[in-house]
């Protein structure tokens, strides 16, 4: 798995009522809610992001509630990753399981900054900063996790259990 | 071992776990809310062909918007109505019974060394009855609903010591608030947080403030040893000694961090927008000027928080620029709040009476904020928009805090008034 794009850069504890604010947690259709991804902390944001581009920021991202709709409203905007520092622990369980990969690099957190184009390979552990030249390595995630992100998340991975 | 690593070796059936090792577990229950409708949605198909895993072992309770706010949320409550009787859910709690947490406590549904996971970040609360419990995703809880069981990574663990006894005036919320000040709102991420020391004089309900702030220093779990405290708080809601057995931390547990508190030196905090851990002692913020109070939720709504509000505000008014809202954790409080005559206190004072659910706390109803507008709430979280609206603030503190602060209409210290 191979994720390419441009880097756009937060800081620490990216909470979940900010990625997708309660007002808006009654929405279902998934284009309305992209419109309203991370507004209470850039409302500029979906004037710099390109689909595929990587989110990268700070310590605790996504904290807060438990709420799915924060990991959904960037998966259906098209994040194609998200590197942070460390991330709330709820927050990535929700990520993995939704099919959305995520990659704890406090190096990469650190050095990244927005703008510069990523390349980042889930399976072997590293991310690639083609702007400043340099290579990160993270810990790869274990094989069953690597199933449920393949598979698009945990609900497809049951179906597909379940079939096999 | 630690609290955390002994019980899940053994619902892992493991003889021994270390953190960072990973265990397959079948928790005792399920908690899911007005989530439960979409929950059930992504497994249409799967339930049709399979059924729930259990009757008993969900733990479905209304309690985030109720009663139904609009045509979308009664559709919701609807779709969740017609899942549970249709697949004979045991455990269902509808509109008005109470908040989620405060539920699986009362029912003894959440008891000392069971496991329980639930679709919410503050799940974590039932540590306060020597329980291991944590929030998981709406995703992970669809896949529970199917099989019961799930895989769980051991936490690292944190021993928090609580030395000394709090001075009159200072409560449990403002030794949580003190701490996550201290340590951060990610300084305990993906941890156990195991409290020990001087915890006799906190009630379970005190015990609960402080585990359901947990997530917010973003802990996996928080814990308090089972006592006589908690059995005692157990046999009065009719919970056989024989159905649950406590778990405790080795005396040798090896721990991450290791933190001491003097709960004698701590004094009423506040945590200041807008976020959980910019914390300040409550004279560095006295005189702020608030336009709403917010005093209950899951994590100041029972019934020694609403009889310390009732002693505050007893015989006098709420400031006319100040509206104060109540929020009973459950309709057992509530009831136990009537016969103490607390309710009539407080509606004298000029308070309006919520029903026990999760009102304004994340901003869908009942009591949202206008911009430019201050809340001094007792909930957990004070995020920018929380409460319904970006150009909000929001100030955390105790029931004591909070309660003074509305007679004056300013952020008060309470040991102005209470001076035993």
């Amino acid at each position: 798995m191979i994720i390419k794009g441009k880097a756009i850069k937060y800081g620490n504890d990216v909470n979940t009522d900010v990625i997708l604010p309660g007002r808006y947690l009654h929405l279902t259709d998934p284009e309305e809610m992209v419109k309203h991804v991370l507004e209470d902390l850039d409302p500029d944001f979906l004037k710099k992001f390109h689909i595929g581009d990587v989110v990268v920021a700070g310590r605790n991202f996504g904290c807060g509630s438990s709420r799915e709709q924060a990991v959904m409203c960037l998966k259906y905007a098209g994040v194609g990753c998200i590197v942070a520092k460390s991330f709330a622990r709820i927050f990535y369980r929700n990520a993995i399981n939704q099919g959305l990969p995520v990659v704890e690099s406090p190096d990469a957190a650190d050095i990244i900054d927005s703008g510069d184009e990523l390349e980042i390979d889930i399976n072997e552990g590293f991310i690639v900063d083609k702007t400043k030249n340099l290579r990160f390595s993270f810990h790869p995630i274990p094989g069953f996790i690597k199933k449920i992100l393949e598979a698009g998340g945990l609900i497809p991975r049951l179906k597909k259990l379940g079939e096999e | 071992m630690t609290f955390a690593e002994k019980i899940l070796a053994k619902y892992g059936g493991e003889r021994q776990v270390t953190p960072g090792q990973i265990v397959t577990v079948s928790p005792d229950h399920l908690l899911t809310h007005d989530n439960t409708a979409a929950i059930v949605q992504k497994i249409q198909e799967e339930l049709e062909k399979y059924g729930i895993y259990n009757k008993t072992f969900p733990v479905v309770v209304l309690d985030h918007v109720i009663p139904a706010a609009s045509e979308k949320t009664a559709r919701n409550h609807k779709i969740i109505r017609d899942f549970v009787k249709k697949h004979g859910i045991k455990n269902f709690f509808d509109i008005g019974i109470g908040i989620c947490h405060q539920v699986m406590i009362e029912k003894g549904l959440a008891l000392p060394g069971k496991l329980l996971l639930g679709s919410d970040s503050h799940t974590c609360s039932y540590g306060a009855v020597g329980a291991f419990s944590s929030g998981i995703d709406r995703t992970e809880a669809a896949a529970l609903m199917l099989t019961g069981e799930t895989w769980l990574k051991v936490p690292s663990s944190i021993k928090i010591t609580l030395k000394g006894k709090l001075k009159s005036g200072v409560m449990a919320k403002d030794v949580i608030l003190h701490i996550i000040g201290d340590i951060s709102a990610s300084g305990a991420t993906y941890c156990s947080v195991e409290f020990t020391g001087n915890i006799k004089q906190f009630s379970v309900d005190d015990r609960f403030t402080i585990a359901n702030m947990g997530v917010e220093m973003g802990a996996k779990n928080a814990y308090f040893p089972p006592d006589e405290i908690t059995t005692s708080y157990l046999d009065q809601i009719g919970i056989a000694r024989s159905s649950y057995t406590p778990v405790f931390p080795d005396r040798d547990a090896s721990y991450d961090m290791e933190l001491e508190y003097d709960l004698s030196n701590m004094v009423p905090m506040i945590a200041c927008p807008h976020s959980v851990d910019n914390v300040r002692k409550v004279d560095e913020v006295a005189g702020i000027e608030i336009n709403q109070c917010l005093i209950g939720t899951c994590t100041n709504g029972r019934v020694s928080d609403l009889q310390i509000t009732a002693r505050i505000l007893k015989g006098k008014k709420v400031h006319p620029d100040v509206r104060l809202l109540i929020l009973p954790a459950s309709k057992k409080v509530y009831e136990e709040a009537l016969r103490n005559g607390i309710i009539e206190i407080l509606v004298k004072a000029g308070a309006v009476i919520l029903p026990p659910g999760c009102g304004p706390c994340l901003g869908a109803h009942q009591g949202v904020l206008a911009p430019g507008e201050r809340c001094l709430s007792t909930a957990n979280r004070n995020f920018k928009g929380r409460m319904g609206c970006k150009e909000a603030e929001i100030y955390l503190s105790s029931p004591a805090t909070a309660a003074v602060s509305a007679i004056y209409g300013v952020i008060t210290d309470p040991r102005e008034v209470i001076k035993t």
